[in-house]
């Protein structure tokens, strides 16, 4: 037992981190928002420079095959500056193939994943309907799904690859208030799907995989919208002092670095507790989606009460973060959602 | 980054695990699940005995005083079967864990050989002297007085919120040793014996009915001027440094004791139906997500060994569980409903959630109220200009 980084953790932590602040800056960001939501030269310099598009992908497919903690500090950096990347997809669809995929959909997929030459998402939908190898039905909320290439798609029970320019496959791309990662909706007319060799394998790794996304990029954005609250605190001064030294300001920050901390121990007890296996990954996984995602909201909505007039307004960034942690408290499904899973676990089921 | 044990430290779990259930199926079965402080406090010396005639009684402490040099993983795991055996608190937690840990650190040789077989050995039962009337969130307003006359420290003044000071030995004392000096500076820190006339106890009765804290009044109360940790003046960075030891492993040891808790709130709500209300099955789940991620948190500072940066999970710790506690006593009483308010032995004494729910008004005001715990965290974690202080 030995709850701390390594230092190789540690490491990649601290890469992941500057490379993000370096990269995915807040100009950057807001051009990808005006545009289609993929901050390109970003994503690029990730996959090919830094070699961290293959984290999840095993060694002998182009990957470097690391945990789900290796994996969690780069997404904890990518949420600290909300980058407009498909890093969720990639998390997803990445250890979806390598779990349940054939040796041929292995090969033929993962290198380009980890490459970033191949863009990737998925969603699902109970009343997909397949016919012969053709899919038809509708899925929305398929976050970076306007500029993928490749989608896993899944009924619940089983999962196909489609390739983004099969035939009878249409993408539209709703205006989402968060601009950061776009959720398209696809619809599908029969057309053509690879199915996965083991789809239930998938599914079960692809989801954890994209709840710990979504729990470290809201641990890491809160953590953003602590550390920009408190600079501005130490700055800003009304009645003739810093107004970090009023306690009504200052126990708002404390409260949130308390729920910081917790979602700290809860993004990494549910990446440890997958790499190892542990007969609690399940139960952690909720309390990681459904506590980050809470305590990410609270920290954005506070940073934008905290900065007064400025945090309101479109220059600010307090609203990427407000945006982007409302998003995250729906995908993959609500808090209360996670919450009634641990319920069921320790009561049964509601009569 | 690795959550699991390995094979030794689990052996090491069963060994403890059936020498505990062995003693509360045998010979203490009688103490088995006393959830308060106070109970049967006699019997519960002699456990602190019996702790110690099979070396469980300070695993973490050096062999040479009469601990095993127990590594982190190890005393994690005691800590975690000490309570799921249902065993009750130790009532010399402050000898084993601060005033023990305190005379290591900052003691002579002399001292600990004084001290320490004692309060491993379980017959030196320890009590803390910070808080005063009129020093609380403001600790350092200590107006308690020491001096030394006819080579003895002569002390004079009161303290309050002792908790156990009744049926303790030896009470540490935080008392302002130099003459017309404010605040940390002038403070030394006394060990003295608590049987002697120049002392005096008297029990504060709680919004529970029970009595675990004193109000203890020195009246020319003497002590060995040998008595003395650290040099005169020393006293606040000794008192610091012996809080920062209550964030320890035996958080570990209280969270199985929440464990208990929450079980008991859970089992309460399967059998009575408000299982089935949606809002209590999210709160259930609220609570259980709060008491993992205690758990995790104190792991993370338990394993935390870098000590240049503030460690914020060690920093949030006490207002984190404090509050969550405090939530779970009002858990309890909404799966009870109204028949929780009904003492059933017919006189003003409470079963476990009851008393949970009085008793947790407390764990959000002692060792630093949430107002002040607050305050700590803006200030040292995250760098915000210090409150104005008066003189």
């Amino acid at each position: 037992m030995d709850f701390a980084f390594t230092d190789e953790q540690a490491m990649i932590a601290e890469t992941a981190q500057q490379f993000f602040a370096e990269n995915a800056t807040s100009s950057r960001t807001r051009e990808a928002m005006a545009a289609d939501g993929f901050d390109r030269a970003t994503w690029q310099s990730f996959c090919q420079e830094l070699g961290l598009g293959g984290l999840l992908v095993p060694e002998e497919f182009g990957g470097s095959a690391l945990g789900m903690v290796d994996f969690a500090t780069v997404a904890e950096a990518a949420g600290s500056q909300v980058a407009a990347i498909p890093l969720h997809g990639l998390a997803m669809i990445g250890s979806a193939i390598a779990a349940g995929g054939s040796d041929e959909q292995k090969s033929k997929w993962l290198p380009q994943l980890a490459s970033g030459d191949v863009v990737a998402s998925g969603g699902g939908n109970a009343d997909l309907k397949s016919d012969n190898g053709g899919l038809s039905g509708k899925i929305e909320f398929v976050p970076h799904g306007n500029i993928a290439n490749l989608f896993i798609l899944s009924d619940g029970s089983e999962a196909w690859i489609v390739e983004a320019d099969a035939d009878g496959l249409s993408v539209d791309t709703p205006v989402t208030m968060d601009q950061t990662r776009p959720q398209a909706t696809l619809t599908l007319s029969n057309v053509k799907a690879d199915p996965l060799a083991d789809g239930a394998a998938a599914l079960n790794i692809g989801k954890a995989a994209g709840w710990i996304c979504l729990a470290a990029e809201a641990l890491g954005g809160a953590q953003a919208c602590l550390d920009r609250t408190c600079e501005y605190a130490k700055e800003r001064e009304q009645f003739g002092r810093a107004i970090g030294s009023f306690q009504a300001y200052k126990h708002r920050l404390a409260d949130m670095m308390i729920e910081i901390e917790q979602a700290r121990s809860a993004v990494y007890w549910a990446a440890c507790a997958i790499d190892e296996g542990s007969d609690e990954a399940e139960l952690a996984l909720h309390a990681a989606k459904s506590f980050c995602a809470d305590t990410f909201f609270k920290c954005a909505g506070d940073m934008i009460q905290l900065h007064g007039g400025i945090g309101f307004t479109w220059e600010h960034d307090a609203h990427l973060f407000f945006k982007r942690a409302r998003s995250i408290q729906t995908m993959m499904q609500s808090g209360n959602w996670h919450r009634e899973e641990i319920a069921t676990m320790i009561l049964g089921e509601a009569a | 980054m690795k959550l699991g044990f390995s094979k030794e430290d689990e052996d090491f779990r069963s060994e403890c695990a059936s020498w505990l259930n062995d003693q509360m199926s045998g010979e203490f079965s009688d103490i088995k699940g006393i959830t308060t402080l106070t109970e049967k406090a006699e019997r519960r010396k002699e456990w602190e005995q019996q702790l110690a005639a099979h070396k469980w009684s300070c695993i973490g402490w050096p062999e040479e005083w009469g601990g095993r040099g127990a590594s982190l993983a190890q005393q994690v795991i005691f800590a975690e079967e000490y309570a799921r055996a249902g065993v009750p608190g130790r009532v010399n937690h402050i000898g084993i864990e601060l005033a023990g840990p305190t005379i290591l650190t900052f003691g002579t040789d002399e001292q600990k050989k004084r001290f320490l077989p004692d309060i491993a050995a379980g017959k030196t039962i320890f009590c803390q002297g910070f808080s005063e009337p009129g020093a609380g969130s403001d600790l350092a307003a200590v107006r308690t007085k020491g001096h030394v006359e006819n080579g003895e420290w002569v002390v004079n003044g009161q303290k309050i919120w002792t908790s156990l000071a009744h049926i303790s030995d030896w009470i540490f004392v935080v008392t302002r040793t130099e003459e017309g000096t404010q605040g940390p500076k002038g403070l030394s820190f006394l060990m003295m014996p608590i049987d002697q006339e120049g002392i005096e106890i008297r029990g504060i009765e709680q919004i529970n009915g029970d009595a675990e804290f004193n109000e203890t009044f020195f009246t020319d109360a003497k002590c060995a001027e040998d008595s003395l940790i650290g040099a005169p003046g020393d006293g606040w960075k000794i008192a610091m440094g012996l809080l920062a030891f209550e964030r320890g492993v035996s958080t570990l040891g209280q969270q199985m004791a929440f464990r208990n808790e929450l079980d008991e709130i859970i089992a309460a709500a399967k059998s009575n139906g408000s299982s089935n209300d949606p809002l209590i099955r999210q709160r259930i789940a609220k609570a259980e997500i709060g008491l993992r991620l205690m758990r995790y948190g104190a792991l993370r500072m338990l394993s935390n060994q870098d000590h240049s940066k503030v460690d914020g999970a060690a920093l949030t710790y006490k207002i984190q569980w404090a509050t969550w506690r405090r939530g779970l006593g009002e858990l309890g009483m909404d799966v009870l409903g109204q028949g929780g308010e009904i003492a059933e032995g017919g006189e003003y004494a409470w079963n476990t959630l009851p008393n949970l729910f009085l008793y947790s008004r407390a764990d959000t005001i002692y060792g630093g109220t949430n107002q002040i715990q607050r305050n700590l965290i803006a200030e040292r974690g995250l760098g915000m200009p210090r409150e104005p202080r008066g003189k």
